[in-house]
């Protein structure tokens, strides 16, 4: 039985892939094969190691040898001078693009990890469903330690000064709305955890309720306490079964550990949680329309002011949160406002965890600095477009947000410089887009979305976001002129302009941002009635070119609505007006004569 | 359990659970004991894991591996569900992506048993708040 | 008090902290176009959901525009309400409320009354740019009130009314985004509901979207019918509110008038409900009398306080929703059917007509009237004692159908005998009016002393629940008065509660009374219209010779001549019912 003393861990990720790396697994294979070492040293491939730029990698255990741009060729020196010689090959070497120092060890590189983990940090490491994991990795310490050594007002003050925003997307300064609240007199204050996850695409929030649920019961009590509320709640969406299961069997061993309840940590405060259920609407993430749907009425949001921190919940002074903003306070208060504040950005500290989604190879959950760029996101860490695919755009903050494109890349995230670019951060997801993607079709589709979702209080949101999707239903449907188009920035305008909340205020974005960069593409809809991505079935036609058809009448059985006619031995026609754009003629045909115009 | 009563408690608790995990990882029955994490979030469980994790459990134990097999959250690699982390005695932990059942049986026979790396691994990309300071 | 400092429209305006921008322009005569908001000040009554953004204006330094009615004047603010930017956006949302709702409004129920045709015209539009889909919901036809929802939109002003002013809760905004609307819940009909008819919805629908069931059909074809001896009563608050319907000011009286027009219309017998009232309360009071009698001598087992039962909105709420406490209303029949008994029996016979071939038409500022006289235990042999119960809206429009010119009528007086009334009887028709009017009969039939001061102004105003002790000559009778379910609830709560201290309680379903009731002009938001009706009431009163019902001789004639005596075995066959639980026959699904 072989006992390896040496690995070569190959990656093997969508990038490194295409760069040839099991060609280079191969190699280094057979060359240990030849020198007699495949027992002691052993060849693996592994997923993306998150740094595509400088691949593909090959990493050397236990040394930890970071190996970048390796090709097939230099497979043989890796072995023979590294393997048997002991001597790391330099020239492969990692150099630092400042001190232009070649990095050997890749445990002190740690920079090319584009992530950071603060909000996920116990996600993937604790067993959720168990405190005392929870415990060993310094759950509740912090809230130890705000009651045992900080006023309620020296705590706020460390939550405004680590410059925390609210990660559900607004972005409002958690410490100020947390200072708002507890300036508020009155006999009874509540703390609400937003769990109602709504982006589509977006799972940010599920899944620490689902790895971590106990900072976000530990936050709450912090925030109970310095806002003076003695009472929390959950509002989670009825859709989250696993997240309610683990986060009320975490209440249970909370209490059961005195760490809710009455006299927590014998510092004398009450704090007790309680869960509400949401029965899945998009618009009861929005704060009032939330605390509506707790109080049992009809999930509408209504006018600020007042603001919750004003009149919330049962009409008492409100804090509202989101989970991921609390995943972040125990942090906060162990490592300082300091040490969060020196992570991110000028005007957004920390980090963001995202849903990256869509037409890219590493579909995850990240998280990462403030201030990264989209193309370290899409290509460092997401590994890229699927299939090799051009890049067409990405799309942040959901309904609300807008398509970045190219140009963008290069953009920093966070709050501001999202906003600036016609987008914004949103809840966290982000869904790239390749060349097959229709931006009409993109627009049309998060349109559709928040006429669904609207609640249909205000005018210009219930039928307004119906006109806009309706007309552009005409566009990509080929029915459509540029009259349409000035229609559709028009009532984007009012939409914008007049709509009761957020959900209103925002949902013209995805069509704005898309008008604004891809004009091209609106214009081709309406006057070459054309959808080059061939997303938009009613404007793309299956044509059979007469010389390579050789009249098989293949093409015509399979047809399903008898679209196809012609002569056998002749070539074959289809006619338009029945044919319904299955194409199952061209997957049929081995002639290679029915193509998409 | 008793409740926490104080600070003091908290820290003491703290400081208990710790050596138990880390004399689960480095005492003596360290040579024999492999730690088992299966990301075990909706996203996992909907891609297999509960039945991965059934696997290892009724597996290591036939096998007669000594272990401890726990669930735990989403690791963030959607695109490689299921995910689990495996730790054998004395080394760093190691995460293996795609796992179905035949993947388990070849991580307990190849890695578990042999230490023998299979491809799948899935390297760490991010810095923990640790590695931050 | 704190006062605020802004400008709106280059106009300064000192208003209250507090104020919206809504009225703070309007104090400054800037009149801001709104579609949802609705406030009635006196019966403190506001409906500001912010759900049609007509109302948005300017305010420098925000990003938005900020709707009006829930934006509050703040120091400093510079409001601008006729920008290019404000019109073109108001115009684009009335465009896309226009764009889903039906464009029948040539015969449509509420046009030229209807607040979104006026807006549309206001704002001058002429073409609505955003065509598509319309929603669709199925039409509800109730006995009173028909619901065309394809005609809503959504201000939420029926919600208010139904739930936050009578705390019926049968209306609520169903649904999502386009598919939203006000419903029952389920989107089930108003009969399987919890709804008392009391039309207030129908009173404050800006559209057509909520109306009365139209019986004006039905009373030509009867007036047409020669083998028909028409018969028609009105009641005490239709006087007081008609002539709105002609372009007179609210508060005028056209009595006269209107026993003219009626006369006009062909109608064979015109009298008045206000006779019917007359004896409600020599009825009622007796039964009042009775209880504090038995229970100041002591007996345990007598239900106090007496409940008023008048109004029907109200016996359907407490059918549907208080089921436990049906025996804590007087039994007497409400004035319309006490009236409908006595013509198809007493006043048939005097004039040798058989019932089969009297009409009864009640002109009623109400529509839980038209459920109330369709109720199977006022009928005898499936001939109901009122036929058809019209409302003042639906008088004025047969008005104007028969070319009769209202304004210049003379006026006439009403037929006998049950034309004859009493100033008991005029006040009614406002909150307080039926309780001042048991209580001048009851404290000289109780004291046989004559009342001196028949005015009780302890009992009038607008206040939503008042309360009073009157002195029965040394027995303190404590009365109470609600206008608005919402009011009626809490006493009602006390009473279940054991917690009531009064003796007499008047409740009156709509707020103001039947002044105020779901069948009368519309308002239009105006609460300034509902005090001056009350006002003409209590002025009628005033100028009436008679002014205690039981001093109405034709009322004396009647017992003296058919019934005997209040709560004989024929008054209560014909003047009295019973009530039944109609909690169970809510369908919840």
């Amino acid at each position: 039985m072989a006992k390896y003393k040496t690995h070569l861990l190959v990656c093997g990720g969508t990038g490194c892939k295409a760069s040839a790396s099991d060609v280079i697994k191969d190699k280094l294979t057979r060359e240990l094969d030849e020198k007699g070492l495949a027992d002691e040293c052993q060849v693996v491939m592994t997923g993306c190691f998150g740094f595509c730029e400088k691949g593909p990698i090959v990493k050397v255990l236990p040394d930890n040898t970071f190996y970048t741009q390796v090709t097939p060729d230099d497979a043989k020196e890796i072995i023979e001078e590294h393997i048997i010689k002991g001597r790391k090959v330099d020239r492969l070497l990692y150099k630092d693009p400042t001190s232009k120092e070649e990095i050997s060890d890749s445990k002190h590189m740690g920079f090319y990890k584009k992530q950071m983990r603060i909000a996920l940090r116990n996600c993937g490491f604790i067993d959720p469903e168990n405190i005392e994991e929870a415990i060993a990795r310094d759950a509740y310490a912090a809230l130890g330690k705000v009651l045992g050594e900080m006023t309620p007002v020296e705590a706020t003050q460390i939550v405004l000064d680590s410059g925390l925003r609210g990660r559900g997307g607004g972005g409002f300064p958690t410490g100020l709305k947390w200072k708002l609240t507890a300036q508020e007199k009155a006999d009874q204050k509540y703390v609400v955890c937003n769990a109602d996850e709504g982006d589509p695409g977006a799972f940010m929030d599920r899944s620490i309720l689902e790895g971590d649920p106990h900072t976000v019961i530990e936050a709450m009590a912090i925030n109970g306490y310095c806002t003076g509320a003695t009472k929390g709640l959950v509002y989670i969406r009825a859709e989250y079964p696993l997240a309610i299961t683990r986060l009320k069997i975490a209440l249970e061993q909370a209490r059961e550990y005195g760490l809710l309840g009455k006299d927590i940590l014998g510092k004398g405060f009450d704090f007790e949680i309680e869960i509400r259920y949401g029965a899945g609407a998009f618009v009861c993430g929005e704060e009032t329309a939330l605390i509506h749907s707790m109080e049992g009425e009809r999930g509408e949001p209504t006018f600020k002011p007042p603001f919750p921190s004003v009149e919330g919940y049962r009409k008492k002074p409100t804090n509202v949160n989101n989970v991921e903003t609390y995943a972040n306070i125990p942090v906060i208060f162990l490592k300082g406002a300091e040490w969060f504040s020196a992570i991110g950005t000028e005007k957004s500290k920390g980090t963001k965890v995202f849903a990256l989604a869509g037409k890219i190879n590493n579909v995850g959950l990240i998280e990462v600095p403030m201030g990264t760029t989209l193309r370290e996101v899409i290509y460092e860490i997401g590994g890229g477009i699927k299939d090799s695919k051009k890049f067409k755009a990405v799309q942040t903050g959901g309904p609300s947000g807008g398509c970045l494109t190219e140009k963008h890349l290069d953009t920093p995230i966070d709050y501001d410089s999202l906003i600036a670019c016609g987008s914004m951060m949103g809840s966290g997801g982000m869904i790239v887009m390749d060349e097959d993607d229709c931006m009409v079709s993109m627009a049309k589709f998060y349109l559709e979305f928040t006429v669904e979702e609207s609640c249909g209080k205000c005018a210009p949101c219930r039928i307004g976001n119906k006109r806009l999707h309706e007309q552009l239903e005409l566009i990509t449907q080929g029915k459509g002129s540029k009259e349409n188009l000035e229609k559709i920035r028009d009532l984007c305008g009012v939409i914008k302009d007049t709509s009761l909340c957020g959900l209103g205020q925002t949902s013209p974005n995805p069509v704005l941002s898309t008008m604004d960069n891809f004009w091209d593409e609106y214009i081709a809809h309406v006057e070459e009635h054309k959808c080059a991505s061939g997303a938009c079935k009613d404007l793309m036609k299956y044509i059979i070119d007469a010389e390579p058809c050789v009249g098989c009448t293949a093409c015509a059985r399979v047809c399903p609505v008898g679209a196809i006619a012609g002569e056998r031995k002749g070539p074959h026609t289809i006619d338009q007006s029945i044919c319904i754009k299955c194409g199952a003629c061209v997957d049929k045909c081995k002639f290679n004569a029915i193509s998409i115009k | 359990m008793a409740k926490v009563k104080s600070l003091a408690d908290l820290q003491k608790l703290k400081a208990d659970l710790q050596s138990k995990v880390d004399l689960r990882e480095k005492g003596d029955r360290s040579e024999n004991l492999v730690q088992i994490k299966v990301a075990m979030a909706t996203c996992g469980i909907a891609s297999g894991a509960k039945q991965v994790m059934e696997f290892f459990m009724d597996e290591l134990e036939k096998r007669s591996i000594a272990s401890v097999v726990t669930q735990t959250g989403c690791m963030g690699y959607c695109y490689a569900e299921p995910t689990v982390e495996i730790k054998l005695p004395h080394q760093d932990p190691v995460v293996f992506g795609y796992v179905d059942l035949k993947k388990a049986d070849e991580i307990i026979e190849k890695y578990i048993k042999n230490g023998e790396l299979v491809d799948g691994i899935i390297p760490q990309n991010y810095q923990t708040i640790d590695e931050n300071n | 008090m704190e006062f605020v400092n802004l400008t709106i429209d280059n106009k300064s305006v000192k208003v209250e902290k507090g104020t919206s921008i809504l009225e703070a322009a309007r104090s400054v005569g800037v009149e801001i176009p709104t579609l949802c908001h609705m406030k009635l000040d006196d019966v403190n009554i506001e409906n500001k959901p912010g759900g049609c953004r007509i109302c948005v204006v300017e305010v420098d330094g925000r990003r938005n525009l900020a709707p009006s009615c829930c934006t509050k004047a703040d120091a400093d603010m510079v409001v601008k309400t006729n920008t290019m930017r404000v019109l073109n956006s108001r115009r684009t949302v009335l465009e896309l409320i226009l764009s889903d709702h039906p464009a029948d409004c040539l015969i449509c129920a509420k046009s030229g009354n209807c607040e979104l045709q006026d807006m549309a015209h206001k704002l001058g539009v002429r073409e609505i740019h955003f065509k598509g889909e319309q929603s669709t919901y199925k039409e509800d036809f109730s006995p009173s009130i028909i619901r065309d929802l394809n005609k809503c939109i959504m201000c939420r002003r029926c919600e208010t009314m139904c739930n936050e002013v009578q705390t019926v809760g049968t209306l609520h905004a169903v649904n999502r985004g386009f598919m939203a609307v006000v419903a029952p819940a389920f989107e089930m009909d108003l009969e399987k509901s919890t709804c008392t008819y009391c039309g207030q919805c129908v009173a404050v629908c800006p559209t057509g979207a909520l109306t009365e069931v139209d019986h004006t059909n039905e009373i030509v074809r009867a007036l047409a019918d020669p083998k028909k001896k028409v018969v028609v009563q009105t009641a005490p608050a239709v006087r007081a509110a008609l002539g709105e319907e002609f372009g007179l000011e609210p508060g005028t009286l056209v009595t006269g008038q209107m026993a003219a027009a009626l006369r006009r219309l062909g109608f064979d017998y015109v009298f008045d409900t206000d006779f019917s009232a007359d004896l409600t309360i020599m009825e009622e009071g007796t039964e009042l009398l009775g209880r504090l009698g038995k229970h100041l001598a002591g007996d345990k087992d007598v239900k106090l306080p007496i409940l008023t039962s008048c109004c029907p909105g109200w016996v359907n709420f407490f059918e549907k929703q208080f089921p436990d406490m049906l025996d804590i209303p007087s039994t007497a029949r409400s004035p319309q059917q006490m009236f409908g008994a006595i013509a198809k029996t007493y006043f048939a016979d005097k004039i040798e007509t058989k019932r089969e071939d009297m009409v009864v038409v009640s002109v009623m500022p109400c529509l839980a009237k038209k459920y109330e006289c369709q109720r199977e235990e006022f009928a005898t042999d499936g001939n109901p004692d009122v036929d058809y119960s019209i409302s003042t809206r639906e008088l004025a429009q047969l008005i104007q159908r028969a070319n009769i010119d209202f304004n210049t009528l003379p006026n006439e007086d009403f037929d006998h005998p049950m034309g004859e009334s009493t100033g008991a009887a005029v006040i009614f028709g406002t909150t307080g009016g039926v309780i001042e009017a048991a209580a001048r009969t009851a404290y000289e039939v109780h004291t046989k002393k004559k009342l001196e001061k028949v005015d009780f102004e302890e009992l009038r105003g607008m206040e939503g629940i008042r309360s009073a002790t009157i002195d029965f000559d040394g027995l303190p009778i404590n009365i109470g008065i609600a206008h608005g379910l919402g009011n009626a609830r809490k006493l009602l709560e006390d009473v279940q509660a054991g917690k009531s201290e009064f003796h007499a309680i008047e409740v009156m379903a709509c707020p103001g009374g039947c002044i105020g009731g779901g069948g009368q002009p519309l308002h239009h938001g105006d609460s300034s219209v509902l005090k001056a009706r009350q006002l003409a009431l209590y002025k009628e009163d005033k100028n009436k010779p008679i002014r205690k019902s039981h001093e109405n001789p034709y009322i004396a004639k009647l017992y003296e001549e058919f019934l005997g005596a209040p709560l004989s075995e024929k008054a209560h066959h014909l003047l009295h019912t019973h009530y039944f639980d109609k909690k169970k026959d809510i369908e919840i699904e």
